[in-house]
């Protein structure tokens, strides 16, 4: 089985976000970047299920040069190579242009399943998995819990709004997104670390692709957002702050 | 037709409340443009639910039925609603953002060469063109975009960002059409839910939720002190429970449960989306996070800025001496 996981890197979850003067993207300097969580459990997922089926793990992604060291540490947890589409500003594609070039680079590949997370931790725009399998001519489905490939057919379990589940099967090839808890994430060890300086990074231009960008959508300005309610802050130490706010909950919100 | 197609969401005949709120922008948007809106609800039988809806202030109810269309699919939906906006030719085409909507609106919206804008939580208009805000970076950040792009445009909208808006009793006329047969993909089995709860938060009139700021399970204990102390039920963010902290019985937000205790005190939880639409009912919402920043506080009454680990044993010592 040829798995194709799509990974994205993206800035760091404790970072502090300053939008850059342009107010189009972020303001890099000082930021770390990390594997965005969800591809981290669609990675996972792919590791599986060629410790169950056999095959390939092979990790694509669209990002600046910074994005290589994210590709080293996908390899080093065990991916088998890894495909850099290499683009300076990827933030300035919209979720169509993302997937054209995903599914430009990837398609040669022929694989029989490809793994995306469900939703990037920067962009958020929760449809480049679905996109692709549309691009492709695949079947798709979303927030995906765990996966079967016996004979050529996927059943999956995807998760329903408000602690509901169901099982789906499709026909091979096809995409699936993963949700967060599909399994334990498993850590890259000093051999993977090792072994994984040695593994193919296949580095393709994005301009290359002859992906040609359609007018789609434009984002305008990045902005810190505005509070719906006004927050009363406690100041203090500790136990001051702990004491107003008991003396609040009790009088003010007389919820104690 | 020059207008807004509007996707409502509905499941073995009962709506999903979200509808209302995607309706509620619909109309916002036909106001602003001046653009009269059309509302579709797909599946087999729904002809109790187009009635209901034409009560609003519509141009027209499309009940698009069939009985392939009975059973939820991506297949199905994508190509049903495919061959609606072909025949339509909506200038805006607007859905709700719930998991269904995920999986089938991206593929809708690129077989016409479109992006999603997924997500959205308000609109505004810059002179003729509407501006529309997201979130990114998981709540941190908002943004304006536009389309660039001709007609049909394609967008989904958050919970709890809309108003509902209240039947009009203007009595839209309701068409049936049938979508013609499509290959369907995806064989779709019942859903169901995991095993029997032992706790109930819904229920519950005080909750204490623990986010990933605690670090460490072994610092849960700190959590279900305070717990004990205010007398509430413990609650957590999804990381929590995938890490298997504590039973996914207590994940509150969007793939977890509801709740709408009297006080809900969020400890070292951001306040993402898919978190917040699971709490933001709640009467009092305290939030304890080390960064001013983080979204909960957008809608938190009280706030704690400090390092949990101070916080949390000081509050706990604070109600037990009081
Ligand atoms: C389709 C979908 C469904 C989802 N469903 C749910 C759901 O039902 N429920 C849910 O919760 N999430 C859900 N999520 C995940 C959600 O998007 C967030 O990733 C999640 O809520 C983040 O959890 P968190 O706030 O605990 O962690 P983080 O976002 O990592 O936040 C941790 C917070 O702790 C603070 N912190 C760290 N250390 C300290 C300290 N020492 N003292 C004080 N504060 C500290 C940080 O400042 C930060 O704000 C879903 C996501 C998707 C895409
Ligand atoms: N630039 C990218 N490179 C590789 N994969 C990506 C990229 N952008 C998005 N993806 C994949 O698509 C998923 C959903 O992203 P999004 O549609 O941005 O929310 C991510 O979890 C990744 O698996």
């Amino acid at each position: 089985m040829k798995i194709l996981v799509a990974m994205k890197q993206v800035p760091a979850r404790d970072s502090l976000l300053r939008a850059a003067p342009s107010g189009l993207w972020l303001d890099e300097a000082d930021l770390g970047f990390e594997v965005n969580e969800p591809d981290a459990y669609a990675l996972e997922a792919g590791l599986q299920l060629r410790e169950r089926y056999g095959g390939e793990v092979v990790v694509a992604t669209l990002g600046p040069d910074r994005a290589e060291p994210a590709l080293r540490e996908c390899l080093a947890k065990g991916a088998d190579r890894a495909i850099h589409i290499a683009a300076d500003s990827p933030e300035s594609f919209d979720p169509l242009a993302t997937a054209r070039l995903l599914a430009a680079a990837c398609a040669p590949e022929q694989p029989d399943l490809i793994l995306t997370g469900l939703q990037s931790d920067d962009l958020g725009s929760g449809q480049t998995g679905v996109l692709l399998a549309e691009l492709l001519g695949l079947p798709h489905a979303t927030l995906v819990m765990a996966i079967d490939a016996e004979n050529g057919t996927l059943r999956v379990k995807r998760e329903l709004e408000g602690g509901w589940f169901q099982h789906l099967s499709m026909p091979a090839p096809a995409v699936l997104t993963i949700q967060s808890g599909i399994s334990r994430l498993r850590y890259a060890t000093l051999m993977g670390i090792k072994k994984a300086r040695s593994k193919e990074i296949r580095r393709i231009d994005a301009a290359s692709l002859g992906v040609t960008p359609a007018p789609g959508l434009r984002l305008l300005r990045l902005y810190p957002p505005q509070r719906a309610k006004q927050t009363q802050f406690l100041s203090g130490s500790p136990a001051q702050q702990a004491a107003a706010l008991v003396d609040k909950l009790k009088f003010e919100a007389r919820v104690l | 037709m020059s207008g807004i197609l509007l996707i409502t969401e509905q499941n073995a005949g009962s709506w999903h409340r979200m509808s209302f709120e995607a309706l509620g922008a619909a109309l916002q948007l036909g106001t602003a443009l001046n653009l009269p809106v059309h509302a579709c609800i797909l599946g087999s039988n729904v002809g109790p639910l187009a009635a209901e809806i034409s009560a609003y202030p519509l141009a027209a109810v499309i009940a698009l039925e069939s009985g392939a269309l009975a059973e939820y699919t991506a297949d199905g939906a994508t190509s049903a609603l495919a061959w609606l906006v072909d025949q339509l030719q909506p200038d805006y085409v607007i859905a709700p953002h719930t998991y269904r909507a995920r999986d089938f609106a991206p593929r809708l919206a690129a077989r016409f060469g479109r992006s999603l804008l997924a997500d959205v939580t308000g609109m505004r208009l810059d002179g003729p063109s509407p501006v529309f805000q997201r979130q990114l970076f998981q709540g941190k950040l908002t943004a304006d975009y536009a389309f660039d792009s001709p007609a049909p445009n394609f967008v989904s909208v958050q919970a709890g960002s809309f108003r509902a808006v209240e039947p009009a009793a203007a009595g839209a006329p309701v068409e049936s059409k049938t979508p013609p047969a499509a290959e369907i993909r995806q064989k779709p089995e019942p859903a169901f839910q995991e095993q029997g709860r032992a706790v109930d938060l819904t229920a519950a009139e005080r909750i204490v939720a623990v986010g990933r700021g605690i670090r460490e399970e072994g610092n849960l204990v700190l959590a279900q002190e305070l717990a004990q102390a205010l007398g509430a039920e413990l609650g957590a963010s999804r990381p929590i429970c995938d890490n298997g902290w504590l039973p996914m019985e207590r994940q509150v937000g969007s793939s977890g449960q509801t709740v709408a205790p009297k006080l809900y005190v969020a400890v070292g939880i951001s306040g993402a989306i898919q978190h917040v639409v699971g709490m933001k009912g709640a009467a009092c919402i305290v939030a304890i996070n080390k960064d001013p920043a983080a979204p909960i506080f957008e809608i938190a009454d009280y706030g704690i800025v400090a390092d949990l680990f101070d916080a949390v044993p000081a509050l706990t010592a604070a109600l037990q001496s009081s």
